[in-house]
């Protein structure tokens, strides 16, 4: 990894947004040099599809097109009475760029500075092949499509500041890994039937130990020799089939598993095979008669903790979340068309660890669960001002009394 | 466009009168429900050691950082959440020694049993014949005025030979110390022994002494002060700094005291007054003083703990025939008793009382007390009901 935009990540960072700037400036003249190539928001899309369903600027006459997004918020936060003070943040700047090799053959990647440049990663980089509609080869840093989040997690999306909890701090997301695999999809009336299937380098023993002080498959986020080798040595299987109605909604039913644990080093058994498992069902619906927009996800975790460890990371996990937003308000505000206000709401739970203690057969805790109501304000489609208020309780191992913390948020994102 | 403008006015005038409400935020517990935080009147240095001590005290061990290979715990806020009582989640048990000659089973493992281990290795396991006793580590609040006590006063307290007559005879625990222990001012000696005060035996002389023991046998950490490796038995590096350990010492040593609520309620001015009369006072003192300490807050300060920090005979339902230094397998050290209303709160919602947790209520961990405590045992259950409530009450508002 060790590259260009690792060594000098402001100069790649600035270089890319002044491609990006000029490229915006010139889709502005009567005759551009790039081109504005906007969301696809035909009903023929799954989730699966969300990284190459965004705006990207085309520059004229070449086979590449770039894009991106920015996300930046305020936050004012207290826990138990006790403030964290007023914070400003720039969660994340995302640069995307696509070649297309020939009509078969394109390429995406997908870079993020989180926090600044506190946090750069090649989120996705995958050279696609298509050989049919329904049987196309993809490979490299890839997006492990467990749930509909982690393949669907551009900010200019959603009407929340904070990522769902079941998402990033449950499942791993955004969790991409190198590996190769198959995805397609196929349709019959107002049917769509999409599948996806990786083999990917995984998790490894942190997902179990780590500062966290539970199972916490994030943790594994922090290898950044996962895009070198496989801890375990074994593949990490993905697995997802998504069904579509054309007319009513899309849900997805996801699959990744595999062994995370070193069990064998230079040809000496260090531990049995332990393996992670992880099922996942997502669904999205918009209700015709309303306008109301509803999607949410549930993920169910098993892993193989040594019995002779300690329960305070947990064999079984699970955490959903809904969001429901509401357009209020869809007409032109100022000079911009078909600007829109929403109403919305996203609950969040998660437990981290499911089951009872064996000291006293009592249930274990570590839950948290939280209700965010947001108001927000798209001045088109690409841009989205949000104003968010989250409220949290969260309960550690022992069950004692929850902590309570409550945030304000508001900030934008924006497709560039 | 008009009704436009003034929708995004008003949208953004609620936001603001939203943002500057603080009463969308949660409210701090009130101060004497919590057992967390610093006694008042640290300096600002004294205020940020206390908080590297609070990090270092919640720290969490990974296998990286030194976990294991065999421990019981890996973290210090594990077997102490929110500074409260251990529950049995985190119940740990010491064995090897039945009589004041030591413990002979060191070369097992012993003191402490390391029930756990990181993957790829095996936990400790019991020896076969070895006495044990199984604990739930005590609150830590309000460590440094303890700490602070003389050893006179201790002396002055204690009643080896039951002079008095009144059955009850609490003794200090004149025990050995190690070496990297600073004695406290004006320390008394007995054959070269010291008073020590900590510990559910009372074996450890101070709040390093305890804290260098539970890092190195709870959660398999070596320092400069324990530099043995509870699993190899060999010396390794500290693995922990020597000023991370004296930054946690300083933390306990400056946690609060638990505030006592409702003072007024009448019932629980009646429950006091039982209290005493009853006996329960004459080992749960309720009030001690501090001597000299280095830090000015801690020092000749008069304070309520219910403890006397001596040793007594707790009869044959409380001896697991299993002792710590000089101690009879018999003794305990009293435990404080401030702060037990809001043990509740660290334990999971429910009470695990006595140096194992199998008491679930506090007339249960009454019931239990024999020995020297036998007839303040009886004097409770001659006790009517209301006065059993109000002393019960009064207990749960310490």
């Amino acid at each position: 990894m060790n590259i260009f935009i690792f060594r000098y990540p402001r100069q790649f960072l600035f270089g890319i947004l002044f491609l990006v700037i000029i490229g915006a400036l010139k889709a502005q003249d009567t005759d551009p040099l790039v081109k504005r190539i906007p969301i696809d928001t035909s009903k023929t899309l799954l989730n699966m599809d969300a990284v190459y369903n965004r705006p990207f600027l085309a520059i004229k006459k070449t086979p590449v097109a770039l894009g991106g997004y920015l996300e930046a918020n305020s936050i004012y936060s207290t826990e138990d009475g006790i403030s964290e003070g007023l914070s400003f943040q720039a969660r994340r700047l995302t640069i995307f760029m696509s070649a297309s090799i020939t009509n078969q053959i394109k390429f995406l990647t997908e870079i993020e500075f989180e926090d600044g440049t506190k946090e750069i990663g090649i989120e996705f980089a995958a050279l696609d092949v298509t050989f049919h509609p329904a049987f196309i080869f993809r490979g490299g840093i890839i997006m492990n499509p467990i749930g509909a989040f982690n393949q669907n997690h551009d900010g200019p999306k959603w009407e929340f500041i904070e990522r769902p909890d079941v998402a990033v701090n449950l499942l791993p997301a955004t969790w991409s890994n190198v590996g190769f695999g198959l995805y397609g999809k196929t349709n019959r009336g107002n049917w769509i039937v999409g599948y996806e299937i990786y083999l990917t380098n995984g998790f490894d023993n942190s997902i179990i130990d780590n500062e966290e002080n539970k199972t916490f498959l994030p943790a594994a986020k922090e290898n950044e020799e996962r895009f070198e080798e496989s801890n375990s040595g074994k593949a990490l299987i993905t697995g997802k089939i998504t069904i579509q109605n054309r007319n009513n909604a899309e849900i997805g039913f996801s699959y990744m598993g595999g062994v995370y644990n070193k069990f064998e080093e230079d040809g000496l058994i260090l531990d049995k095979k332990r393996r992670v498992d992880i099922f996942a069902i997502d669904f999205n619906t918009t209700i015709k008669k309303t306008g109301t927009y509803i999607v949410g996800e549930v993920a169910f975790i098993n892993v193989d903790v040594p019995v002779t460890f300690t329960q305070q990371y947990g064999t079984r996990q699970w955490g959903a979340f809904v969001d429901v937003v509401q357009p209020v308000l869809k007409r032109k505000i100022l000079n911009w068309n078909d600007a829109t206000f929403n109403l919305a709401a996203r609950l969040d739970y998660v437990d981290w660890n499911v089951g009872t203690f064996n000291e006293t057969n009592t249930d274990i805790g570590e839950e948290l669960i939280a209700i965010t109501p947001a108001i927000s304000f798209r001045p088109s489609a690409q841009t989205v001002f949000r104003l968010n208020y989250r409220y949290q309780w969260q309960k550690d191992i022992l069950n004692n009394p929850a902590a309570k913390k409550a945030s304000w948020l508001f900030g934008f994102s924006t497709y560039f | 466009m008009k009704i436009s403008f003034n929708l995004i006015i008003g949208i953004f005038t609620v936001m603001l009168l939203a943002i500057s409400c603080e009463k969308t935020m949660p409210l701090s517990p009130v101060e004497n429900e919590l057992l967390d935080g610093p006694i008042e009147g640290l300096t600002i240095e004294q205020q940020i050691r206390f908080l590297r001590g609070d990090e270092a005290f919640s720290d969490v061990f990974t296998i990286e950082k030194g976990l294991g290979p065999i421990f019981v715990a890996n973290q210090c806020a594990s077997c102490h959440p929110g500074d409260g009582k251990g529950s049995p989640f985190v119940r740990f048990t010491r064995f090897g020694q039945s009589d004041t000659l030591g413990n002979q089973y060191l070369d097992f493992g012993a003191p402490q049993l390391q029930h756990k281990a990181i993957p790829g290795f095996e936990p400790e396991q019991l020896p076969a014949g070895a006495t044990f006793t199984n604990l739930i580590a005590p609150a830590v609040t309000g460590l440094g005025f303890l700490d602070a006590v003389s050893d006179a006063d201790l002396i002055a307290l204690s009643d080896p030979n039951d002079i008095d007559g009144d059955g009850i005879s609490g003794r200090p625990h004149w025990n050995n110390i190690p070496d990297y222990v600073e004695l406290r001012p004006n320390s008394i000696s007995k054959n070269g022994k010291y008073i020590s005060r900590f510990g559910k035996k009372g074996a450890a002389y101070d709040l390093l002494h305890q804290t260098s023991g539970a890092y190195n046998q709870d959660i398999g950490i070596t320092t400069l002060f324990e530099p043995f490796d509870p699993f190899s038995g060999l010396v390794e590096d500290p693995e922990v700094s020597t000023q991370t350990v004296n930054d946690v010492v300083f933390y306990l040593k400056t946690l609060k005291a638990p505030i006592p609520r409702d003072v007024n309620d009448n019932d629980i001015l009646a429950g006091n007054q039982i209290f005493s009369q009853i006996q329960c006072a004459s080992c749960h003192m309720p009030t001690l003083q501090t001597g000299y300490s280095p830090i000015e807050v801690l020092s000749y300060k008069v304070f309520y703990p219910y403890t006397d920090l001596l040793l007594h005979d707790m009869g044959q339902g409380l001896n697991d025939d299993y002792t710590e230094g000089f101690a009879l397998t018999s003794e305990w050290r009293t435990p404080p008793l401030w702060g037990l209303g809001l043990s509740k709160d660290a334990q999971g919602g429910s009470y695990f009382l006595m140096h194992d947790g199998r008491s679930l209520s506090i007339q249960s961990a009454i019931l239990i007390h024999g020995g020297e405590a036998e007839q303040s045992k009886i004097n409770y259950s001659q006790l009517s009901e209301t006065e059993k409530q109000q002393l019960i009450k009064f207990l749960e508002s310490l």
